[in-house]
């Protein structure tokens, strides 16, 4: 039986040959002004 | 690095290096726990001992298990080694000095008199001002001169209270729209406000330049009146309700927050939170008070555990609602697992002290808003640009992998390391760590992704 579930995830490894371009929201701006979460940004790299 | 942790009925598992999420049962999450430091029988032998009494757990079907947990480690997609820590402090470096965010500090002054304000209400324990517009536009320069090529500019109206410059900032957004094109630049405009100045001319500009609003309410009335009062001592909460609703429901589908700031007076924050739905807003965050331990209204050890427990609340909560089709937005519960941020920005953080930084009224840098007042922590000013090189390469030294406490920590991909103005004010280093803010900032992350692979299980 199937025990083990994967989600679709972005790859960071992969992420690391195309990433980088620096686009994406500087994180504290959006709304918490306290504490660093990156995780929660949206990709805007357009050559990927 | 592995993460593995069991939340709300799931079996979750974080192949951390890779970002994979696996969601397995419990015989799956048990083998995944043994497979590194046991032979494949061993595993198997303990599985039939442990699930004895289930007829599902049989050698060929364990077998078939740990098949599985090897293709995923073949995939990259278990047990993926850390390649990151010897690149990690390149990243930075490869942005060279390019700025792409600026905090403008358009009023150090503020209407309202919250004790537990980080700013001392506005006045970053300085004198009171109000940013020109002269100085204003050269901030808004600056960061285009500075941006390399980067398109995607962000400036954050800031104070204090803004809108008790609401003019300038007014003439500052049309001067940014008006060179952005022929610049090649897009300017996303933040305003963050307290409220009471909000009037129809304010939500007819902002809801036409101004692409997120960050709007004070900490949510239970007698929560929010507790603290955020005027210099008369009178709460705040009556006037700006019906504003921020306003407002609001005027902003169509751009974007917002409902932003609100729990103490000790409130670690059962979940209740404001539920109040501000009941409200009508579904766009929310709700940040834990940052303050030294002796403030009384800082969180103590007890309200940490509290927190914690009321992040599952949350978690679990939004998920029902989302399931009856009026979903609420956490700002720390969005976590695209597909269409997230690149290792880079994982690594590199919010950028605090390189890409970003803060304008005071009279056009000092700093690293962000929560260093201003800190004189060591000057960088420059918006006119000679950045001449306190050291402090700007202590902070391009800050990334995930720059603290001894984060090397063996599972989250460090999801925090970057965290808040370098929290690790200072709670430990006197950038360098340092925030332990409570860890704690919680982890709570957060492994509700998120929970909350992802039920939605996931739904499907």
């Amino acid at each position: 039986m199937e025990r083990i579930k994967t989600l679709e995830t972005r790859d960071l490894c992969e992420s690391a040959k195309k990433g980088g371009c620096g686009e994406c929201q500087t994180s504290c701006q959006s709304a918490c002004k306290t504490s660093c979460g990156v995780a929660n940004q949206q990709c805007e790299n357009k050559a990927e | 690095m592995l993460h593995q942790y069991k939340l709300n009925g799931f079996n979750i598992v974080l192949d951390t290096c890779s970002g994979a999420v696996h969601s397995v049962d419990e015989v799956a999450y048990d083998i995944i726990e043994m497979y590194q430091s046991h032979t494949r029988e061993e595993i198997v032998n303990a599985m039939l001992e442990k699930y004895a009494d289930r007829e599902d757990v049989t050698r060929e079907d364990l077998n078939l298990c740990i098949d599985d947990v090897e293709s995923l480690k073949k995939a990259g997609k278990l047990f993926t080694p850390d390649t990151f820590e010897d690149i990690a402090g390149t990243f930075k470096e490869r942005s060279g000095n390019v700025i792409k965010a600026l905090c403008l500090h358009v009023a150090h002054t503020c209407n309202l008199n919250c004790s537990y304000c980080f700013a001392s209400q506005g006045k970053y324990h300085g004198d009171r001002a109000l940013m020109s517009f002269e100085t204003g536009k050269r901030a808004l320069d600056f960061l285009i001169e500075n941006s390399g090529t980067r398109t995607n500019l962000e400036v954050d109206f800031f104070g204090g209270e803004p809108l008790m410059n609401w003019d300038v900032v007014k003439k500052l957004i049309e001067y940014g729209r008006s060179v952005e094109k022929e610049k090649h630049k897009n300017f996303r405009f933040t305003v963050t406000t307290n409220g009471m100045l909000i009037d129809d001319d304010v939500i007819d500009f902002c809801n036409r330049e101004v692409s997120n609003v960050v709007l004070s309410l900490d949510g239970r009335k007698e929560i929010h009146d507790r603290l955020r009062v005027d210099y008369q001592g009178k709460g705040s909460y009556d006037t700006i309700v019906p504003k921020f609703q306003k407002f609001v429901e005027a902003r169509g589908d751009k974007g917002y927050y409902m932003r609100g700031t729990f103490t000790h007076a409130n670690p059962d924050f979940t209740k404001d939170v539920f109040h501000m739905a009941d409200l009508g807003f579904t766009e929310l965050s709700m940040e834990p008070v940052v303050g030294k331990p002796t403030d009384p209204s800082s969180l103590t050890p007890e309200d940490i555990e509290i927190v914690k427990e009321q992040y599952e609340i949350l978690a679990k909560d939004m998920l029902r609602r989302e399931q009856e089709g009026k979903p609420i937005t956490f700002y720390h519960y969005m976590l695209d697992l597909t269409s997230g941020p690149c290792i880079y920005k994982r690594i590199s953080g919010c950028g605090s002290g390189t890409e970003y930084m803060a304008v005071t009224p009279w056009g000092d840098l700093y690293p962000c808003h929560q260093f201003v007042g800190e004189e060591e922590y000057k960088l420059g000013n918006i006119w000679d640009g950045v001449t306190n090189n050291e402090k700007r390469e202590e902070f391009r030294s800050c990334n995930a992998y720059a603290r001894e406490e984060c090397k063996d920590c599972w989250a460090k991909l999801y925090c970057s390391g965290g808040c370098a103005a929290n690790a200072f004010h709670a430990s006197g280093s950038i360098r340092g760590i925030y332990e409570p803010g860890c704690e919680l900032f982890k709570k957060r992350i492994e509700c998120a992704i929970m909350m992802r692979v039920c939605e996931d299980s739904w499907k």
